[in-house]
């Protein structure tokens, strides 16, 4: 059961903050972050699974959900008022902001906030948890191209290898070869490389 | 001569009934149509109607019930949707625990088969557990506005259960639906495929009903896009729509089979094993734990013009269900937007020049009519002396 305070209640205490996140370190830098802020308690699921046992025993004013997890269509549910829930729960769209949610979605993270908060409140929350979303994409995209950049030096190597035996030539004149049929083909040095290992499987 | 592709992005549930699109977009389809089809796999329905909403989607594999909802939403005004094809029809799977299958079995008094008696036993058992003070029964489905939250209450319903009161309805992503019956968290479910088969391989559930058993011709999902977008794209849109209704009749034909169960299990498409997926495109499902199988020829619909063409009747029933269960309040105006989602007048358009619907596509001439060779044949001479 999320939190029944009255708004005006809810102004004199503390937020209660969920932060559901498949990734625990981000997860925990998000928590930090809120509580260098101050003014918040902060609570950290990395998997939802059973959200609404979580959500009864939290009772959070602000969920905050890492969109790689399917738990929000569970919480789509809850943004109807029940009998046994009288607040509903409500997806923060400022109507006035909607490059906010753009942001959010971009960053993957959305928020929702109890029905009848101050919308001013909980946009500093939302702030923080786009700017750690954010930091941590572009991490993920950093480490994905280095391996990615690492992966295609090994594919040139091996076919560098290929050309030198084939041709009885030095490694550099295979690397300059290779180029040169990149250049000419408008391909990249990996598609090239890719092409002479196919080859030589075929071949062999 | 990639440049001159048409880039198209849409979004898809590793689901079954995402075939078409799979298809049009791994087999060259959309490519043959002018479009490079990117195909983002989603992991929620939420995240899927919001992309579509903010664009970062084109087109979205959509429940055809959300696509309405959204375009009800009085807090979106601007979210309208068009559905200019279905996905196909059918697929959903009601699976219980072996707890519940044995209190079923004891309470039924006819043909389990029948869903009008196993309703009666859900309501026998219902009542019991009410007598002895024991807490509701559990049953999840995937999403509020979703025909298998639909399915259920009408499976309900129709024995007189209240599924506001009488049990708890929840809302679970599929891939959490066979740990929660094993845990006890849940009593049963409805989902699509390939999921029930999950449930009962790895948490030792039974399929109860195939939802064809429940409703014969179950909308299901649709090609989904912002009206807007429709509107402005209108080429692009007959493009894909011709695309996917030529992947969904490459997909009927038998001779494909392997090759789109190949595609299908692929581990960036829906990733399920490929007996799985052959077996769900049979309609032959493991029933229960013990292997029994059980098949049906309308498990699941994917060809043919009458299950992909939109049938405005489909959405109007879809936003009866709302209007039933309380979830939208009726109005004139409502009942007309529903209806207009689905735009079978966009469907038309776009296979007007699909040569090949006769199964011929003869370059000139009337299209052939295998069942009305006189007809044909008349047409022709016609033409032919003129």
């Amino acid at each position: 059961m999320l939190s029944e305070l009255s708004s005006e209640n809810a102004e004199a205490v503390r937020l209660r903050i969920l932060v559901v996140d498949h990734n625990p370190e981000r997860a925990s830098v998000v928590r930090q972050a809120l509580v260098d802020i101050g003014g918040y308690m902060v609570e950290v699921a990395p998997k939802a699974g059973d959200l609404l046992a979580l959500l009864r025993t939290a009772q959070p004013d602000v969920l905050i959900v890492d969109l790689d997890l399917p738990d929000r269509d569970t919480i789509e549910q809850l943004r109807v008022a029940t009998r046994e829930r009288p607040r509903p729960i409500v997806m923060f769209v400022d109507q006035s902001n909607s490059a906010m949610m753009h942001a959010a979605i971009e960053a993957g993270v959305s928020a929702y906030v109890v029905d009848g908060l101050n919308a001013g409140r909980v946009r500093p929350i939302l702030d923080v948890a786009i700017a750690r979303f954010k930091a941590f994409e572009a991490l993920r995209q950093e480490l994905d191209q280095t391996k990615s950049q690492l992966a295609e030096r090994k594919l040139v190597d091996r076919a560098k290898g290929i050309l030198m035996r084939a041709k009885g030539i030095t490694e550099e004149e295979a690397y300059d070869r290779m180029r040169k049929t990149a250049m000419k083909e408008q391909k990249k040095l990996v598609e090239i490389a890719q092409s002479i290992l196919t080859a030589a499987d075929m071949l062999r | 001569m990639n440049g001159d592709l048409t880039p198209i992005r849409a979004g898809f549930i590793p689901l079954l009934d995402a075939a078409a699109l799979i298809v049009a977009a791994d087999r060259g389809f959309a490519a043959a149509e002018g479009l490079r089809l990117e195909l983002v796999r989603e992991v929620s329905w939420a995240n899927m109607r919001d992309r579509l909403m903010l664009g970062q989607f084109d087109a979205a594999h959509m429940l055809a019930p959300l696509a309405i909802a959204a375009t009800l939403d009085p807090d979106q005004p601007d979210m309208a949707m068009t559905a200019p094809m279905a996905l196909g029809l059918n697929g959903n799977a009601i699976v219980v625990s072996a707890a519940l299958h044995a209190d079923l079995g004891d309470a039924a008094i006819g043909d389990p088969g029948d869903p009008k008696v196993t309703a009666a036993a859900l309501a026998r058992v219902v009542a019991a557990r009410k007598k002895r003070g024991a807490e509701p029964l559990v049953f999840g489905m995937v999403f509020p506005f979703s025909s298998h939250n639909y399915q259920l209450r009408t499976w309900m319903a129709a024995a007189g259960i209240d599924p506001d009161r009488d049990v708890r309805l929840v809302v679970l992503p599929p891939p959490y639906m066979a740990e929660a019956l094993a845990k006890g968290q849940l009593d049963g479910f409805c989902v699509g495929a390939p999921w029930a088969s999950v449930a009962v391989t790895e948490a030792r559930g039974r399929i109860l009903h195939f939802g064809v058993d429940l409703i014969a011709r179950c909308p299901e999902k649709v090609l989904a896009v912002r009206s807007r977008w429709a509107a402005d794209n209108a080429r692009s849109l007959q493009r894909l729509v011709r695309a996917c209704a030529r992947a969904a009749a490459w997909c009927a034909v038998q001779a494909h089979r392997a090759e789109l169960v190949a595609i299908l299990a692929a581990p960036e498409r829906l990733a399920v094993g490929r007996e799985t997926i052959a077996a769900l495109l049979d309609g032959r499902l493991v029933i229960a734990p013990d292997g029994s199988t059980r098949a049906h020829g309308q498990f699941f619909i994917l060809d043919g013009a009458a299950s992909l063409r939109p049938d405005r009747r489909h959405a109007l029933w879809l936003y009866a269900q709302m209007v039933r269960w309380h979830q939208v309040a009726p109005s004139a105006n409502a009942q007309a937007k529903a209806g207009a989602v689905y735009r079978a007048d966009l469907f038309d358009t776009a296979l007007q020049d699909a040569a090949a619907d006769d199964g011929i596509g003869a370059f000139a001439g009337p299209a052939f009519d295998a069942e009305n060779l006189d007809v044909y044949l008349k047409a022709l001479t016609g033409s032919a002396i003129a």
